[in-house]
Parts: structure tokens; sequence; C-alpha cells
């Protein structure tokens, strides 16, 4: 075989008086490009008296979908013009191909239609959808706070066995990170303290500005962004795969409460669990203070920890305690209500982990502004 | 028909999301221990009907009466009682992916009755071996084939001995031996139980198995467009869609088996 024979080729000519001929030659199935079906659209355009379209593919010695594709395309142009497509000359295989192609008429109305919506209609739209959202929020509080309130009367559909392994995925497995993360800003608040402190020559005042800051800032606020990025995600693509697999659907159809059956151990789980990863955090972060203090700056070991205990007040301790505990109540609800909100996908399920992370630290942030606000206004 | 016989009532199901109609007007009625089966072409509806009868979705008019008893007229706390006389085997099987076979069945068994677990566990035994699944009990379901969780499924479908089965496309996803199968187990069930039965389907062969009663919902209209046993139908009917669909599929099933 010549190389010329392997180029693909068409050749469009008029065979006999309104019959236009179609020669394809060469090899259509290797080449990136192909000859399109404009050299046979540019003749049409020249002979309107044109009656017939036929193909010869003598010269043709291999073809793929492409090349049917190109046949049905001429086929579409010549539609509607009078104008007969003589498929004789076809491969036996392409000649199926288009009939099978060809035997369920294009359904008309199965395109989507492509209606640009008015500007007031998308503005309403998104009005109601953020409306029904909102709505949701408070929905989902409510009914989080009667089956809390069930709980507590013992009427629960509650099963401590599952909020204790929740308790142990959402406590001391996240020990590790908790440690990590917070001896860390423990350190870098030393650094910032040690360095601006110094300038005063008060470099022992480093001590209470890790200790304050720790206890009613930093070791909560860590802490919760932590769960949020670790409980929070995985409570959101749990109930987002169990809406998926249709098991909470089962649930359902066995009168059990999803809310209290799944939401409720989370929510409680990590109730409890929070304190306990709070004050841990604030130790850690504290630790973190004491290594910079004593080992770069001229602080000995009982002045930085003497100083530290000063420093901390048991109102700002608990301050932070509560706004701990807060926090994991707010990652438990923002996981769960996602991942309910979930829809049935594997895509929304990804959706629904990213909407919790988002959600669980804007609302961690913004309350702990609103707490920061109260706290100035109740001089705690 | 003796009224004591109705075991479901279908009156007036409608359904719309916004513009899209989904159910227009469901009318039906299921004799007490028959199998009844919802069958129809994709996109007719027949998984949204089947989601109103057990509770996941609200009708947007219409009821359903079990017993005589209104369904959706019942506030949610009613309608959670009600809906333990169901079992439901649903198309994904959607066992509980926590827990193990025994503990899928356990779990509606713990909540619901006193018994103690010794009881419990023979129980769960019996009901994971009367679907052949003796011997699986500490199974995760992931561990077991699509064909077993079918099953295991069913088992925890049947754990509060139902009243009503419902089953959702029960062969989806099962090779034509296991599905006919499953059929078998389902007219045994029916037979041993006395529970009545719904199943949405397609297959012809189980439609023609197991079927003592059927509608046949249309894709176009979103209704009920006969009401009738399946054979019958497929003699009688003077509906040509109907003979289409009840015929079209035998042939073609015929053809594929050599």
């Amino acid at each position: 075989m010549t190389t010329t024979a392997c180029i693909p080729n068409l050749v469009v000519e008029r065979a006999s008086p309104g019959v236009l001929l179609a020669r394809v030659s060469g090899n259509w199935r290797e080449r990136a490009t192909l000859p399109g079906v404009e050299p046979v659209r540019q003749v049409l355009r020249e002979e309107p008296s044109v009656k017939s379209l036929e193909f010869d593919t003598a010269g043709l010695t291999g073809w793929d979908s492409r090349f049917v594709a190109f046949i049905s395309q001429c086929a579409d142009m010549v539609r509607g013009r009078d104008i007969e497509v003589q498929c004789d000359g076809l491969p036996e295989g392409v000649r199926r191909l288009l009939r099978l192609a060809h035997a369920v008429p294009d359904k008309a109305d199965a395109h989507r239609a492509v209606v640009k919506a008015s500007f007031f209609r998308n503005v309403g739209e998104r009005t109601i959808q953020g409306w029904e959202g909102i709505l949701g929020l408070f929905t989902f509080l409510g009914q989080n706070l009667m089956a809390l309130v069930n709980l507590l009367r013992g009427r629960a559909q509650f099963r401590w066995a599952d909020a204790l392994q929740v308790m142990e995925q959402t406590g001391p497995q996240a020990l590790g990170i908790v440690a990590l993360i917070n001896f860390l800003v423990g350190l870098i608040l030393a650094f910032v303290g040690a360095l601006e402190l110094a300038r005063f020559g008060a470099s022992i005042y480093v001590a209470d500005l890790v200790g304050i800051a720790t206890v009613r800032e930093m070791g909560c606020i860590m802490t919760g962004i932590i769960l949020c990025g670790r409980t929070g995600a995985a409570f959101a693509a749990q109930l987002g795969t169990m809406k998926v697999n249709e098991e909470i659907n089962a649930l359902q159809t066995f009168g059990f409460s999803p809310i209290e059956f799944l939401v409720l151990p989370r929510m409680v789980a990590l109730l409890l669990m929070m304190p306990f990863l709070c004050v841990f955090g604030d130790l850690i972060s504290i630790a973190g203070g004491y290594f910079v203090s004593v080992g770069m700056l001229d602080i000995t070991s009982t002045e930085y920890v003497s100083r530290t205990i000063h420093a901390i007040q048991l109102k700002s301790f608990l301050l932070g305690i509560v706004k701990g505990t807060f926090f994991g109540f707010l990652v438990a609800y923002t996981g769960c209500l996602r991942g309910m909100q979930s829809g049935q996908t594997a895509a929304a399920v990804g959706q629904a982990t990213t909407r919790a992370v988002v959600s669980g630290i804007s609302a961690i942030v913004a309350s702990d502004g609103l707490f920061a606000v109260l706290c100035n206004a109740l001089r705690i | 028909m003796n009224a004591d016989d109705i075991k479901i009532e279908l009156e007036h199901l409608s359904m719309a999301y916004g513009p899209y109609v989904v159910m227009r007007d469901i009318n039906a009625r299921v004799k007490h221990g028959s199998i009844f089966v919802i069958m129809g072409e994709s996109g007719s509806g027949k998984s949204t009907l089947l989601r109103t009868m057990i509770g996941l979705q609200p009708p947007g008019e219409g009821d359903i009466l079990y017993d005589g008893q209104s369904f959706w007229g019942l506030d949610e706390e009613a309608r959670r009682v009600q809906v333990r006389k169901f079992g439901v085997l649903f198309q994904s099987s959607a066992l509980w992916s926590s827990m193990t076979l025994a503990e899928n069945v356990e779990l509606p068994l713990a909540q619901y009755t006193d018994w103690p677990q010794a009881d419990r566990q023979e129980v769960v035994r019996l009901k994971l071996a009367l679907v052949g699944l003796a011997g699986f009990e500490d199974y995760y379901p992931a561990e077991i084939s699509g064909g077993m969780r079918k099953r295991a499924g069913l088992a925890r479908a049947m754990a509060l001995d139902p009243e009503i089965l419902f089953f959702d496309e029960p062969s989806a996803g099962l090779d034509p031996v296991l599905s006919r199968n499953l059929d078998q187990l389902i007219l045994e069930l029916r037979d041993s139980l006395g529970a009545t039965v719904v199943v949405v389907t397609h297959e012809l062969a189980s439609i023609f198995t197991i079927a003592d009663d059927s509608i046949f919902l249309d894709a176009e209209s979103k209704t009920v467009r006969v009401q009738g046993n399946p054979m019958e139908l497929r003699e009688h009917s003077a509906d040509p869609k109907i003979r289409t669909f009840l015929t079209r599929g035998e042939f073609s099933e015929r053809g594929a088996t050599p």
C-alpha cells in the first residue's frame, strides 16, 4: 500500500445531470484530521439542481465512527432539500449503523430548552431559596432541641453504643492533631509576644499573654476549627452517604427518627468531648509558650508557671470551656445539617462536606465575635 | 369485593413539582393477602407512588387508607407507629452499613419489643435462615454480594412480622436465576406469613410469576391506565399499549433464552 493510498481523501464531482458523487478514498481511521463536509456543502450550494447524492467508497481502506458521523452529517445537510441520499455505495457496516441511528426519530422535546430566565425571576428564586434555607436551619435546630429534651426525659430512640463510638472518634482520636496545632499556636503567641514585650523589658509578661490569650480565645477557637475540619466534615460525609444508600429512608420506614438515631448521638458525643479537648488544648498551648520562654528568653521555669497561674482567672478559663462546648455544638449542628440536606449523588456528598466545613468555621468565628461583645458588655 | 378484604386503598393521589406532574389522580384497591404489582414504563411515577405509600413522601392531594384508616391524615407520631406494620425492601437493599447483618435485623426488634436478648438473637437467626443466610450473622453488608445483600434486606424487612411487605424493583441488579429465586421467596413468604405484598417492577417474568393483581401507570398521563391480573390483561386487554408492554418484553426474553 503506498502512502497516498492511506491519506483520507474526498472528491466531490457531478457524475451525471442531477447526481452528485462523493468519492471517498484512503484510510479514514487513523488520521487526526479528515476532510470535512465542507466540499459537499460547497458543491451543493453551487449546483441547486442536484437531485441525488451518491457515494463511491471503492478506494476506502478503513473507517470508524467518524466516517459514519460524516455520512450522517451529509444526510442531515440535504434533508428538506428534496435530494435523495443513495447509500448503496457505502460499506455494509456503515449502512447498518446509519439505519440504527435513524431508527428512533429525534425526540424534539427531550433537548433541554435553553431559556434565559429574567433578572427578576432569578432574584425571586434566589430569595425564596435563601428564605427556605434559613427556615431549614431553624427547623433542624428545633428538631435537635426536641430530640435533646426527649433524651433527657428518657424517651428518645437513642443508642449509647453509637454515642460512645462517636465519642471515641471525636475525642481520643483527635488528641494528636489538637495537641500539634495548639502547641504551635502557643509557640507562635510566645514568639510574637516576646519580640514586642522585650522592647519594653517586659518579657516576663509573655506568660500572661500566652495564658490569657489561650484560655479565653485561641484554645477553644483552634480546637473548634480543628474539629470542624475533622469531625464536622466526617459527619456530613457519613450522613450524606447514608442518604445516597437509602439508609436514612430505611430508618424512617421502621418508624425511627433519623434525628434521634443519627444526629443526637453525634451531638451528645461532641458536647461531652469538647470541654475535655478544650482543657487539653489549653494546657498544650501553654506548654508551647513555656518552651519558648524558658528555652529562648531569660525566664525561669518557676517564674513562667507562677505568672501563668496568676494571670489566668477562673472566669476566663470557664468562659473558654463554655465557648468551646458551644463551638462543639455548632460543629455537630452544621455537620449533621449539611449531611441530612445532602443530595443523592457522589458530587452532592462532596458538596455537603464542603458546606459543612465552610458553615461550621463561619459559625464558630461569627459566634466568637458575638461572645466577645457579650463579654465586654457583661465585663467578664 | 367485600370491604373487609381490602387492605390498601389509594384515593385520588396526585403530586406535582411546580408544573411537572408526577402522579395524577391515582386510585386503586389492594386485597388482603394478595400480591399487588405496580408496573409501568420508566418515568411513570412508580417509585414516587411507592415512596408515598411507605410514608417517605407526602402526596400533593389524596390519601391512602390502610385497613380503612387514613394514613396521611395521621400526625407524624401516629404515622411512625403505623409504618412499623410495613416491611420495605429497597432497590439498593439500604442495609445499615455500620452494622452486621444480625444487628441490622435486630435493631427494629431491640427498639420495639421487650424480649430478652437471647430471644431476639434466636429470631434474628431464624429470619436470616429464612432467606438462606444462616451463618452470615456477623458479616457486614460490604462483605457480601449484591444478591445476598438483597436477601439480608428482605430478612430485615420481615423483622417485625409486617402486615404489608413493599418491594422496590426486587430483581434490579440480580441475575435471572437469583431473581427467580427471589420471586419464589416472595410467594412463599406471602403464603406463610399471610402478608399483603406490594411490588414495584417492570420485569415481565416476575410480574407473571407473582402478581395477583396489578396497575399499569402511564408515563404520559401519569395515572393508572388499567388495573387487573397481568395474565388476563395480556390476553384480553383492548388497550394496545398494555398488550405491547406485556407481550413485547416476553418475546424478547424468549428470544434471549437459547
